[in-house]
Formats: structure tokens, sequence, C-alpha cells
């Protein structure tokens, strides 16, 4: 088995939680796929600098947020995607929480400064830990867990939640998005 | 809606200050908000891996990766090492 192809496999398996990254990055699916994609190309002409035995995932992730920070984020204003591409990618799926439920999440979501949104990805969604995070992110520990606390705490304040009943998947919602969801 | 603006302003300009709500949340407001997050996330990992980009990997994995660099950014293949 040549190396190349554990690498491209390797690409190949974080390509779906890479997206979803890129997707919450700039709120667009089509700008989403092009930056994966670019972020693909850059980890491929920098392999040389990819410590074996290192967290791949972890790796592409800080690439594509390099990119994103360098190159999307001044355009994002321009093309602002408010109830675009990536509303209609999540009315395509069948078997979610409900539409407008994950339609208001996004939005309160999309309200929190960019800092405190993607370390509240990467630790609550990617699966990262509070290490890998900061490592993608380049900052301490201490300011990842901060901003994801900082997160939380908006998110609950904008959402209004009080208590668990407040909002959020019934039962059976949970069970299958508890049981699909894959850890890194 | 006003003092949620500023709020907002401030917390741009003081992100790696310790929150005043930092603490307040209950472990059951914080699985509310860590399953919304995974429900919308994993929405998107679901879908897989578009043939894009199985299509661009395979390219990758034929070619010499100077050759993807230098046909794909063009002007940023000079700054790329190797």
């Amino acid at each position: 088995m040549s190396p190349n192809k554990d690498v491209r496999d390797a690409m190949l398996a974080a390509v779906p939680s890479l997206r979803a990254f890129a997707i919450s990055l700039c709120g667009n699916v089509d700008r989403a796929d092009d930056l994966v994609q670019e972020a693909l190309l850059r980890a491929w002409a920098n392999l040389d600098s990819f410590e074996p035995g290192t967290n791949m995932s972890a790796w592409l992730f800080t690439i594509l947020r390099n990119l994103f920070r360098s190159e999307y984020r001044k355009r994002r204003r321009e093309v602002e995607d408010a109830d675009g591409s990536y509303a209609e990618t999540l009315t395509s799926l069948p078997n979610q929480t409900s539409h407008l439920e994950v339609g208001e999440f996004r939005r309160a979501l999309e309200m929190l400064p960019p800092d405190q949104r993607e370390s509240l990805i990467l630790v609550g969604a990617s699966g990262f830990s509070y290490e890998e995070a900061a490592q993608i992110c380049g900052c301490a520990v201490g300011t990842i867990k901060s901003r994801v606390n900082r997160a939380r705490g908006r998110l609950a304040d904008i959402l209004s939640i009080e208590s668990a009943d407040d909002f959020g998947p019934d039962h059976e919602t949970r069970a299958v998005v508890g049981s699909s969801w894959p850890r890194s | 809606m006003n003092k949620r603006k500023a709020s907002r302003v401030q917390s741009y300009m003081e992100t790696d200050l310790s929150a005043k709500s930092t603490g307040k949340l209950s472990p059951d407001v914080k699985a509310k908000i860590g399953q919304q997050l995974r429900a919308m996330y994993n929405d998107v990992v679901s879908q897989g891996v578009p043939d894009r980009f199985t299509e661009i990997l395979r390219r990758l994995d034929e070619e010499p990766p100077e050759q993807v660099v230098s046909s794909n950014k063009d002007e940023e293949g000079s700054n790329v090492p190797q």
C-alpha cells in the first residue's frame, strides 16, 4: 500500500467534517466546498510538513481555517448567504431535527463572534479536544475554553434557553443524532 | 435588543477576557446546545463525500504534488515548499 494512498484515504475520510466546518465558517455551501478543495490541494502540496502519526484531521482543519482567514473572510460581507444554500442543504435532508428549529439555532450561531463560533464548533461538533482546537486556532487552551463557555452562554441567551425543555430535538431525534454522530 | 447588540460588540473586543456568563449554564442546557450543534453539523457530515472530492483526490494520487500545484495554483506555486 503506497503512502500516498494512505494519505489520500485519510483526506477523503476528513472531507465530510471539513465541509461541515467550512460551511459553519463561511455560511455558504458552494464557497465552503471551494474552500475544502483548496485546503486539500494545499495540504497535498505541503505533505512534507505533516508529521506522520499526528492527527491528520486536525492538520487539515488548521490548513482550511488559515485559508479561510487569509482569503475568504474579507469576502464574507459581500456574499453573505442569509437564507440561501445552507438552508437549502438542510431542508434537503431527511430525518433531522425540525427545520424551523435548526434554522433558529443556525441563526443564533451566526450571531456569535467568529472566534467563539469556530471554537464551539470544533469542540462541540467536530469532536476535537480543547488541546486540538487550540492547535487548530493557534491559541492557548484556556482561550478556547473561555470562548466555548462564552459561546454557550450567548447561545443560551439568544435562544432564551433556561431549561432543557425549552427547545431541542425530541427524544427520538436525540437517539438518532446520538447514535450517528461520529467522534474523531 | 440594543443591550444585546452592545454586548456582542463588546465580546468582539474582549474575546479573550473571561465571560460573565461562564459557569452559569446547567448541564441540561449545555447538553441541549450540544445536541443542536451536532444535529446541524451532522446534517452536512451525513452527506458523505461529494463526487468532486473523490475525483480530486483520485487525480492527486496519480500526479506528483508539484504538477498539481503548478496547474491549479499558478500564483502561489512558487511559495509552496518542495
